[in-house]
C-alpha cells in the first residue's frame, strides 16, 4: 500500500518528518525500543506502518530491534530502527553484523548527552565517532546528518536510496533540538525525490551467489523466500556465504566489504558550502550546531571578515579530497560541534599545513549560540 | 504394525547440503545431528517447499546447525537468533521459521527474547538443544548446568540453579511446550512436527548429550552412556499422571507439556491491515 | 571527478552579500495546564500558513519543562532561518510571575510583554500589556481552558505578527471536536481586549 500524505505545508517536528521520509522511500518495517529524544519516530511508525501495509515491532530492546529489522530487511523489506545514545551502543554488534552480511538498514541516532544514560533531553553530537567506529572490527560507516525538518524527511529517504545501493548499514545522525524542532515543510510528491531499490538477482538459483564480487563489488540481494536459498552468518564468508578459513578468501571479503564504500564514496559524499573561495576563515560544523555556524558566519560577513561556512551532511566517508581541495587557500578552519573534541581530529587530518586548525565546543546540553561562536571567529581569525 | 510415515522415510540427504558442507563440526557422537534429522523429518511431513523454510540460529555448537541444510538460513549473533527470526517472520508472515539455539544462547545472552517471543505468541517453533553447557567455547557452566554440577567454570561445582526451559516458556506464554531427548528419536520428531503444526509460539526443549565437555567433566561417560542415561531418566509425561511421586524422583517429564490456542501476533497484526484497508476501499 | 566547488554544492553566492536578517522571536510561557505549546503551535501553524514566511519551533523538555515554567519559542523570518532557537526576544508572553521573571532578561530593550494581569503582579519593564486571559476565559467564554486561544488573540492583535483570518483558520482546525465556537469565541475575546487596549 503507498504511503498517502497531502503535499500540503505542513508544521511538522525533526523525527515525524524521519517518519514521512522513511515511508516515502518504502520503509514497510520498523523494530524499536522507546528512548528519549527518539521515541516520536516509533510512535509516528507504530500509526502509520499499518496504514501502509507494513508492519512495527516494540521489540524488548534495542539488540533485538537491530536484529529485528536485518531478518526483516532480508525478507526484501526496506527497515529501519531508531534509537538514541544508550540504545545506539546496545545495537553496535548487529550493526556489525549487517555491514559484515551486506544487509540493508537504516538507524536514526537521534542524539543525547552521554556517555550512559547522560542527558536524555538535552541535545548534544558526542555520538560522531561511534557512527564511525562503533561496532568492533574494521568498519566502513555510511552516516548523514540532516540540519533541518526538511532535511530530516529528505535524508531519510538518502539514508535508505545509500543502503540499498551499497548493501550496507547507514545511520543517520540527528540531535534533540532537530528531532523535536518543528518547520513548515512541504512534503514531496511521489518521483520528485530519487527513491533507490536493491539489486535483484535475474540469474537461475543455481548461478546465484549472494555475496558474489562484482565490478561495483555490490551483490543483487535475493530475498528470502524467492527461490535463492543463500546462507548469511555473521563469520567471515565466501560468496556464497558459507564459512570460510581461506586467508585469500577472508581478504576478498575484507577488500570488497571495504572498497564498495571507499571507492564510490564520491556518490554519498554532500557538502553544503558557503562563502569559502574567498574567506579567509571557515567554519566547520554540521546539524544543528551548522545552523548557527551560518547566522555567525552571516555576521562575521557584516562586520567585513571574510568567513565562510562547510557543512557537511554526509559525515561519513568523511569527505577527505573534498576538503583538501576546500581548505587549500583558507587560513583558518574553526571547527564547531557539540562534543569534547571529535571532528576536530578528522580536520585536522585533511587540513593542509598552511591552514590552522581552532576547535568550539560546548558539552553542557546546550547548543551553542551564534554570538559565541561568532567571537571565537573574532578571536582565531 | 504400520511404520510411522515419518520414520519410514529417509528424506534428510534430500535437505543437507551434502556437497558444500560437510563434513560437519560436531564431535562423532553428539546429539545435535540427530535433532538435526528430526527438524528435517518434521519439515518434510509438514509438506513444506525448501523456499519457505527460514531456519535461524545464534551462536554454539547447535547453531551451526541450519548451515548443513538446504533452507533459507541464518546464522546470527550471539542470543539473539528469535529476534533475528522476529524480524523474518512479521515482515514476511508466509515464511515457516524454525528457530535453534542452545541453553547458552537461548537462556542466557538470548533469555530475554527467549520469554519475550513466548509471550507476544509470534508464530516461530524454537527448538532448543539442551546439553547443560557450553561446548564451542570448551565446557563452561550455562544456564541449565544442574546445581552441584562441574564445568570449566564451575570447577569446584556448580552453585547456581539450572533453569528448567519448559517451565520458563510455559511461564512467559508459549502455545506449544514440548521436551523430548536424542535418544528417543522417533518422539523428538513427533514432538517437533507438533511444534511446526501449532500456530504461534512453539518451544521444543531436544535433550542432548555433550559427553565432550559435561560428561567428561562430570563422569557420565561416552556417548553412548549419556544417551543410556537419558533412556533412565526420561518419563514421558502421560506415564508420570499414574505414577506415585515416589517413582518420579530423579526423572524427567517428556512429551507435550502445554499445548493452548491463542491469538498470534502475526495474524493479529494482518488483522490491523486488512481494516486499514477495508476503510479505503469504503 | 568533480572538483569539490561543484560537488553537490547547495549555496555559494557570489556578492557574499548577507540579506539583512528580519527575525522576529517569540517565546510563550506558563507553568503546566496553560497550554503555552499548544498556543506557540498554533501560532507557528498560523505563521506558517503564509508561504513567504519561515517559522522554526523548540520546547524546552526534560525535568525542567515539568511542573516549574514551561515554555515554547518561535522564530519567524522572510528569509531563511538559521539559528532555529532564541536569541533576543521580540515578544514575551507569561502566565506566571516566575516565568516572568526568569523570563524578561531575554526581551530586546525594545521587545514587548504580555502577561496576564492576576498571575503576574510584579511587571519589571515598560513596553508591557496586562490581560487577566484566565479570568476572561471564564466570565466571557465560560471555559479556563481556553485561556491560551484568548492569548493568542491578544497578541495577534497586539504586534500584527500573524491576520486575524489565518489564526482563526488554525484555532478552528486544532479545537476538539464540538469547541469550534468556543475556542473562537476566545480568539475574538483575545482581539476585542487587545484592539481596546491598544487605543488607550
Amino acid at each position: 500500500m503507498p504511503h498517502r500524505i497531502t503535499s500540503a505545508r505542513k508544521l511538522m517536528q525533526g523525527n515525524e518528518a524521519c517518519v514521512h521520509g522513511a515511508l516515502y522511500a518504502g520503509c514497510r518495517f520498523f523494530g524499536g525500543y522507546p528512548i528519549t529524544p527518539s521515541t516520536e519516530i516509533a510512535e509516528g511508525m507504530a500509526r502509520l506502518l499499518p496504514k501502509c501495509g507494513g508492519h512495527f515491532i516494540q521489540m524488548e530492546d534495542e539488540i533485538a530491534s537491530m536484529a529485528s529489522i536485518i531478518g526483516a530487511s532480508l525478507t526484501g523489506t526496506k527497515s529501519m530502527t531508531a534509537t538514541s545514545g544508550p540504545g545506539f551502543s546496545l545495537m553496535q554488534e548487529n550493526i556489525g553484523y549487517a555491514y559484515i552480511t551486506e544487509v540493508p538498514v537504516v538507524v536514526v541516532n537521534v542524539q543525547r548527552g552521554g556517555p550512559s544514560t547522560g542527558l536524555p533531553t538535552k541535545i548534544a553530537q558526542a555520538d560522531t565517532m561511534q557512527a564511525r567506529y562503533g561496532t568492533h572490527g574494521d568498519y566502513q560507516a555510511i552516516t548523514v546528518a540532516p540540519a533541518s525538518v526538511r532535511e530530516c524527511f529528505e535524508q531519510t529517504v538518502k539514508a535508505f536510496n545509500f543502503a540499498e545501493r551499497f548493501r550496507t548499514p547507514v545511520t543517520m545522525l540527528t540531535d534533540e533540538v532537530l528531532g523535536h524542532m518543528r518547520e513548515m515543510i512541504t512534503i514531496p510528491e511521489s518521483g520528485e525525490l530519487e527513491v533507490v531499490d536493491r539489486e535483484k538477482p535475474d540469474v537461475p538459483h543455481e548461478w546465484y551467489h549472494h555475496f558474489e564480487i562484482t565490478p561495483t563489488l555490490v551483490s543483487p540481494m535475493a530475498s528470502m523466500g524467492d527461490g535463492y536459498r543463500y546462507h548469511v552468518t555473521g563469520l567471515v564468508h565466501d560468496q556464497d556465504g558459507f564459512p570460510t578459513a581461506n586467508p585469500n578468501e577472508i581478504k576478498a571479503k575484507m577488500d570488497k566489504l571495504r572498497n564498495k564504500i571507499v571507492r564510490f564514496a564520491d556518490e554519498v559524499t554532500q557538502l553544503d558550502v558557503e562563502m569559502v573561495d574567498d574567506a579567509g576563515i571557515v567554519v566547520f560544523a554540521y546539524g544543528t550546531t551548522a545552523r548557527a555556524a551560518r547566522q555567525a558566519v552571516h555576521m562575521a560577513r557584516e562586520k567585513r571578515i571574510r568567513a565562510g561556512l562547510i557543512r557537511p551532511i554526509t559525515i561519513w566517508p568523511f569527505p577527505d579530497d573534498q576538503l583538501r581541495e576546500l581548505l587549500a587557500h583558507v587560513r583558518r578552519v574553526l571547527v564547531v560541534e557539540l562534543n569534547q573534541g571529535q571532528l576536530i581530529h578528522e580536520i585536522e587530518r585533511v587540513a593542509p599545513k598552511t591552514c590552522k586548525v581552532a576547535g568550539l565546543t560546548r558539552y553542557d546540553g546546550e547548543v551553542l549560540n551564534p554570538v559565541e561562536i561568532f567571537k571565537r571567529i573574532l578571536e582565531v581569525k | 504394525m504400520m511404520a510411522d510415515p515419518i520414520q519410514s522415510s529417509n528424506v534428510t540427504y534430500d535437505y543437507l547440503r551434502v556437497k558444500k558442507r560437510f563434513p560437519n563440526v560436531w564431535c562423532a557422537g553428539c546429539g545435535i545431528g540427530t535433532v538435526m534429522g528430526s527438524i528435517i523429518r518434521a519439515i518434510d511431513k509438514m509438506g513444506y517447499s525448501k523456499d519457505e523454510v527460514a531456519l535461524v540460529s545464534g551462536i554454539g555448537c547447535s547453531s551451526r546447525l541450519p548451515v548443513y541444510c538446504d533452507f533459507n538460513t541464518l546464522h546470527t549473533t550471539h542470543g539473539r537468533a528469535i529476534a533475528f527470526a522476529t524480524g523474518v517472520k512479521l515482515a514476511k508472515p508466509s515464511l515457516k521459521v524454525i528457530v535453534v539455539t542452545g541453553d547458552g544462547d537461548g537462556l542466557a545472552i538470548g533469555g530475554n527474547h527467549f520469554i519475550h517471543a513466548c509471550r507476544r505468541n509470534i508464530d516461530i517453533t524454537t527448538v532448543l538443544i539442551n546439553n547443560q553447557i557450553y561446548g564451542m567455547t570448551g565446557g563452561q557452566c550455562s544456564p541449565t548446568t544442574p546445581h552441584d554440577s562441574f564445568a570449566a567454570t564451575a570447577p569446584y561445582g556448580n552453585m547456581e540453579k539450572g533453569f528448567d526451559p519448559t517451565t520458563l516458556a510455559k511461564a512467559a506464554g508459549a502455545s506449544y511446550v514440548a521436551r523430548g531427548t536424542v535418544y528417543h528419536v522417533q518422539q523428538l520428531d513427533k514432538l517437533i512436527y507438533g511444534g511446526l503444526n501449532k500456530k504461534g509460539f512453539a518451544m521444543v526443549e531436544a535433550f542432548s548429550n555433550c559427553h565432550t565437555y559435561y560428561g567428561r567433566l562430570n563422569k557420565e561417560g561416552d556417548a553412548v552412556a549419556m544417551l543410556k542415561l537419558m533412556k533412565e531418566h526420561a518419563m514421558p509425561v502421560k506415564a508420570a499422571k499414574v505414577l506415585p511421586p515416589e517413582k518420579l524422583e530423579g526423572k524427567f517429564l517428556t512429551g507435550v507439556l502445554w499445548d493452548v490456542e491463542m491469538p498470534e501476533y502475526c495474524e493479529l497484526y494482518q488483522n490491523l491491515i486488512d481494516s486499514f484497508q477495508e476503510k479505503d476501499k469504503e | 571527478m568533480t572538483t569539490a566547488r561543484e560537488h553537490k554544492t547547495h549555496r555559494d553566492s557570489k556578492s557574499h552579500k548577507v540579506p539583512k536578517d528580519d527575525r522576529y522571536e517569540v517565546r510563550l510561557s506558563g507553568s503546566g495546564g496553560h497550554g503555552v505549546i499548544l498556543a506557540c503551535v498554533m501560532l507557528a501553524r498560523a505563521i506558517g500558513t503564509d508561504p513567504r514566511r519561515n517559522v522554526v519551533l523548540t520546547q524546552s523538555y526534560g525535568p525542567e519543562a515539568r511542573g516549574g515554567a514551561v515554555r515554547a519559542d518561535l522564530v519567524m523570518a522572510k528569509g531563511a532561518i538559521f539559528y532555529p532557537k532564541t536569541m533576543k526576544l521580540d515578544l514575551l508572553l507569561t502566565f506566571t510571575q516566575e516565568a516572568c521573571d526568569k523570563y524578561c532578561q531575554d526581551l530586546k530593550p525594545d521587545g514587548l510583554l504580555v502577561v496576564d494581569s492576576t498571575m503576574v503582579t510584579k511587571v519589571p519593564i515598560k513596553n508591557s500589556y496586562g490581560f487577566p486571559f484566565i479570568r476572561l476565559a471564564r466570565e466571557k467564554v465560560g471555559h479556563p481552558m481556553v485561556a491560551n486561544v484568548i492569548a493568542l488573540g491578544a497578541i495577534a492583535e497586539l504586534t500584527g505578527i500573524v491576520p486575524r483570518e489565518a489564526i482563526r483558520a488554525i484555532v478552528k482546525e486544532f479545537a476538539p471536536k464540538g469547541t469550534e465556537e468556543k475556542n473562537l469565541k476566545a480568539l475574538q475575546v483575545g482581539f476585542d481586549v487587545a484592539k481596546k487596549a491598544k487605543r488607550k
